[in-house]
Order: C-alpha cells, then sequence, then structure tokens
C-alpha cells in the first residue's frame, strides 16, 4: 500500500535520503530504526506531503504523493494519521476538543463528534481527563490524546515520529502497546524510534536507515548499528 | 454543513480570543492605542476646520455706496451678488444703521459724537458687507464689483486696502490644512503599522499550532478563519474601550478648548456624530485586526 521508488531527497546539496526502495503492506507493523540524521524523520515526512522528493516516486493506496495539489493535501493527511515526540496538540483546548477538532476540520457532525471522542479517549484509557488542557496532562496521557486524534479519521496508515522520545520507560511501553493494539485492529504503523530496547523486543519488520540510505530490512528484525 | 463550519470557525476564534486573554490584551491595548490616534485626528481635525472657518469667517468686503443712490438700487446690486456661486452672504446696511452702529461705537466720544450732530445729513454710505465661500474668492467679487455698470453708484470697494491680508490668510489657512494632512498621514500610517506588527507577533506565537492544525488535516480556511474572527475580535474590543474612554477624556478637555475657540464644541461633535464614530472605529478596526491576521498567518500556511 505504501511504495517508494528510488526515492532520493536532497536539502541544499546535503542528501537526507538517498535512493530508497520499499513496500510496506497493509496491516504492517515497521520500526524504522537508525541514529539521529538517519533520515526516518524525512521519510515520514514525504508521506504526508510535507515535503516533495527530490527524485524518485512515493505512492500511497496508488496514488502519488508527489502529484497531489496543494488544495487536496488535507484530504491526504486525513489518510494518515501522525503521532510525534513533542506531541503537537492545540495548547488551548482541552484534550476532548483537541480530538474533536480533528474531527470537526473533516466536516463531521456534532453528534458524530459527541459520540466517538469520548469512545477515543476511553480507548486511550483517558475517559477521566476529557477537559484536561495539554499542560495538565504528563507527557504519557497527551502522547495517549495525540494517538486519539491520529485515529479520529480512521486512517489506513499511522506514522509514529519519536513517540517515546520524551517518555519514561513505563509510559514508553503504555504507548508502544497501544499502537500494537491499533495495529490489531487493522491500522498499519510506522514507527520511527531509535530506542535499541523496543525495536528488539517488538519482534515486528525492521528497517534501518543510516545516512539516508536502507542498509537493512528484517522481518522479526533487531536493532543492530 | 456551511453553517456549523461557520460556527466553528467563530467559536474557535472566540475561544482562542478568551482563553489567551494576557496576549488578547496586550495586542487589544495597542490596538487601542492606534484607534485612539485616530480619532484624536479626527476630532483635531473637527478643531482645526473650525479654527480656518473663524479665521475665514472674520474676511470680508464691503462696498460703499455714494450717498445719493438710491436703497432699491443697492438691493438690486445685493440680489445679483447673492446669485454669484462665490458668494456665501451679503448685508445690507442702510445709512441709518451706519450711523447707529457708528455712535454706539462711538458712544464714550463725546467730541466725535457732537461734531457729528453739527454736521446736517448722515455723513455714512450705505454698505454691503459680502462673504465669500473661500477667501482665495474675494479677488473675483472685487473684479465683480469693479465693473463700469457700477461705477456711477459705488463710491469704493475696500477690497484693495484688504487685499494683503486677505491673501496672507488664504495662505496660512491652506498651510493648515496641508501640514494637517501630512501630520494625520504620518501619525496614521504609525498607527496602522504598530498594530499590524503587534498582530503579526501574536500570530508568529501560533506557527506551531497552525502546523498542528496542518497536520490533521484542517484546509487552510478552516485554519485561517479562527485567526480571522480573533483579529477582528481585537478589533471590535479595542473600539469599543476606544469609544467609551474618549468620553471622560472631552468631558474634561472639551470645556477647555471651547473656552480657547468658543466656535469649538468637541463634545457636542462627538456626541452628534457618535454612531459615525462608531462606524469609523470598528470598520477600521475589523479590518486592521482582521487583514493582519491573514497576512501575517499567510506565511504559516504554505505547505
Amino acid at each position: 500500500m505504501i511504495v517508494f521508488q528510488k526515492v532520493s531527497k536532497i536539502y541544499d546539496g546535503c542528501t537526507a535520503l538517498n535512493n530508497v526502495d520499499l513496500t510496506i503492506k497493509a496491516k504492517e507493523f515497521i520500526s524504522l530504526a537508525g541514529p539521529s540524521g538517519a533520515g526516518k524523520s524525512t521519510l515520514l515526512k514525504l508521506l504526508i506531503g510535507e515535503e516533495k522528493p527530490s527524485k524518485g516516486k512515493l505512492f500511497l493506496d496508488k496514488q502519488n504523493i508527489h502529484l497531489i495539489k496543494e488544495k487536496d493535501m488535507p484530504k491526504l493527511r486525513r489518510k494518515i494519521g501522525m503521532v510525534f515526540q513533542d506531541f503537537r496538540l492545540l495548547s488551548d483546548r482541552t484534550a476532548y476538543e483537541n480530538v474533536a477538532f480533528a474531527m470537526e476540520v473533516a466536516g463531521a457532525t456534532n453528534k458524530e463528534i459527541k459520540q466517538d471522542v469520548p469512545q477515543l479517549l476511553e480507548l486511550v484509557g483517558l475517559v477521566d481527563k476529557l477537559n484536561q488542557f495539554p499542560h495538565q496532562l504528563s507527557g504519557g496521557e497527551k502522547q495517549r490524546v495525540a494517538i486519539a486524534r491520529a485515529l479520529i479519521h480512521r486512517p489506513s496508515v499511522i506514522l509514529a515520529d519519536e513517540p517515546t522520545g520524551n517518555l519514561d520507560l513505563l509510559n514508553s511501553w503504555d504507548i508502544v502497546r497501544l499502537l500494537l493494539k491499533i495495529n490489531e485492529l487493522g491500522t498499519t504503523i510506522i514507527l520511527a524510534t531509535h530506542d535499541r530496547e523496543i525495536i528488539n523486543n517488538l519482534g515486528r519488520r525492521v528497517i534501518t536507515l543510516d545516512k539516508g540510505r536502507v542498509i537493512r530490512d528484517e522481518e522479526n528484525g533487531r536493532y543492530i548499528l | 454543513m456551511l453553517k456549523t463550519t461557520l460556527f466553528r470557525i467563530i467559536r474557535s476564534g472566540w475561544q482562542s480570543f478568551t482563553r489567551n486573554y494576557w496576549l488578547s490584551a496586550a495586542t487589544v491595548a495597542v490596538m487601542i492605542l492606534a484607534l485612539f490616534v485616530i480619532a484624536g485626528l479626527t476630532l483635531f481635525n473637527v478643531m482645526t476646520q473650525a479654527i480656518v472657518a473663524n479665521l475665514e469667517g472674520r474676511v470680508d468686503v464691503s462696498v460703499y455706496f455714494n450717498k445719493d443712490t438710491d436703497e432699491s438700487k443697492v438691493l438690486a446690486v445685493r440680489q445679483e451678488l447673492v446669485g454669484l456661486p462665490e458668494v456665501k452672504s451679503v448685508d445690507y446696511v442702510s445709512q441709518d444703521q451706519a450711523l447707529k452702529a457708528f455712535q454706539e461705537r462711538h458712544k464714550d466720544n463725546q467730541v466725535l459724537l457732537q461734531s457729528l450732530q453739527e454736521l446736517d445729513q448722515n455723513p455714512l454710505e450705505a454698505s454691503l458687507n459680502i462673504k465669500a465661500n473661500n477667501t482665495s474668492q474675494y479677488q473675483a467679487i472685487s473684479d465683480y464689483l469693479s465693473q463700469d455698470r457700477f461705477k456711477g453708484i459705488i463710491d469704493k470697494i475696500n477690497y484693495k486696502q484688504n487685499q494683503d491680508i486677505i491673501s496672507r490668510l488664504t495662505r496660512l489657512t491652506g498651510n493648515i490644512q496641508v501640514g494637517f494632512f501630512i501630520i494625520s498621514l504620518f501619525l496614521g500610517l504609525l498607527a496602522v503599522l504598530v498594530s499590524f506588527n503587534t498582530v503579526r507577533l501574536t500570530m508568529y506565537t501560533w506557527r506551531d499550532e497552525i502546523s498542528v492544525m496542518r497536520f490533521v488535516g484542517a484546509d487552510n480556511w478552516f485554519i485561517r478563519g479562527p485567526f480571522l474572527v480573533e483579529g477582528a475580535l481585537y478589533g471590535i474590543t479595542a473600539a469599543i474601550t476606544t469609544i467609551i474612554i474618549i468620553f471622560p477624556i472631552l468631558y474634561f478637555v472639551s470645556p477647555k478648548i471651547t473656552n480657547f475657540l468658543p466656535e469649538v464644541d468637541l463634545m457636542y461633535f462627538y456626541q452628534s456624530n457618535f454612531w459615525e464614530f462608531i462606524f469609523l472605529l470598528f470598520a477600521i478596526g475589523i479590518v486592521l485586526g482582521g487583514v493582519s491576521s491573514l497576512i501575517a498567518i499567510r506565511r504559516y500556511l504554505r505547505a
């Protein structure tokens, strides 16, 4: 469902991705490993259309992302859920409103919002924190809100860019377990991380990047550099 | 659907405005300053106009008629003058009225009054006091009256004596108006730029939020809308506050100005043009806040 065909990305003469060929099937759980600056975030940015490849083609559900018009980008982004290391919640909105916002932008009715948002927040274990603002939540709780928000459009794929980077061990595993649960429900997950322990314990496909190249792609892989 | 989206955009703008009250208060405060400067300039303009009108009102041209001229002929000339586009008003002063005015003016000067009584007849001439719409038009009126057909009845036109002062006054009033226009333009522009920059800084603090909105799939209008509403709310709040604070200021200042310039009553002007002021300040506030927001967030909307 996601295909990278000889994709390169060059920023001012600096190669962030170099000739990447990849195929990711639906419902897979992929760990994207590699040190900082390996090209993990660039790869995710290309997938959500925030950056355009310098060379090559990139398909999501057979649609060439590079050719999507600016005005149709919001539709693409609703098909992909994003989770970030720094949570990226709207600071002046409650947990409920942050999740509801993602539904509002897609034109959901008030009835749908009232029905779906509490359900999702219950799924991520935050039903008692509906009216808390981000600054009143712990790091783990913020990341759960972000995951609930990413799930709201029932996306076919979730891109998680270092989602445990700002969390302690206990919370990190809570988030990873939540992502595994979402994957079991049928959503493709691409988890970009440099956390060796998490990758080694997952026992799923691991794609390792270094200096913009795919240096290893293994089922039941491990973090080896 | 459109109604729901519109409602959501407005609610979102309102929430941002009220929840970030310190940021809103700071932005509104700067806009109040800007609107206050603009309102102040408008009121100052009223004052300068009154000063100019007052100066111009003191200038007139008097035409004195020979003593043997029939009153009907004088009135006919008056009628003619009233028909000229340059003429604002023409007052007829008969010989008797001129005499009474002279006596009144010199009632303390017994010598002068006695010598007047010695004379067999009234030595003063009937006259027409002419006021033009504009000081620069007196020359034309004077030329009109210098035509040959009036030579037999008109003794003298005092324009020639006043010509120098009139032309100086014309230059002065012109300079006042141009000077005021330049100062207004400069201060108004300054106020607008300061406001614009403040809104821009406010929007700068939202740049991360804007990128978040884009990531969850909001289209540009769904992002822009609430900021536009927020900007307009800054303008509306600033306009309301400015309208209110002008009242106590005028309450104290207006009587003092009236003492100096009796024909200027700023409080009366403010009250009688209250709705125009509301409209002006609201329009400037909303446009300034809204447009500044739109321009400021434009750069963050580029995907």
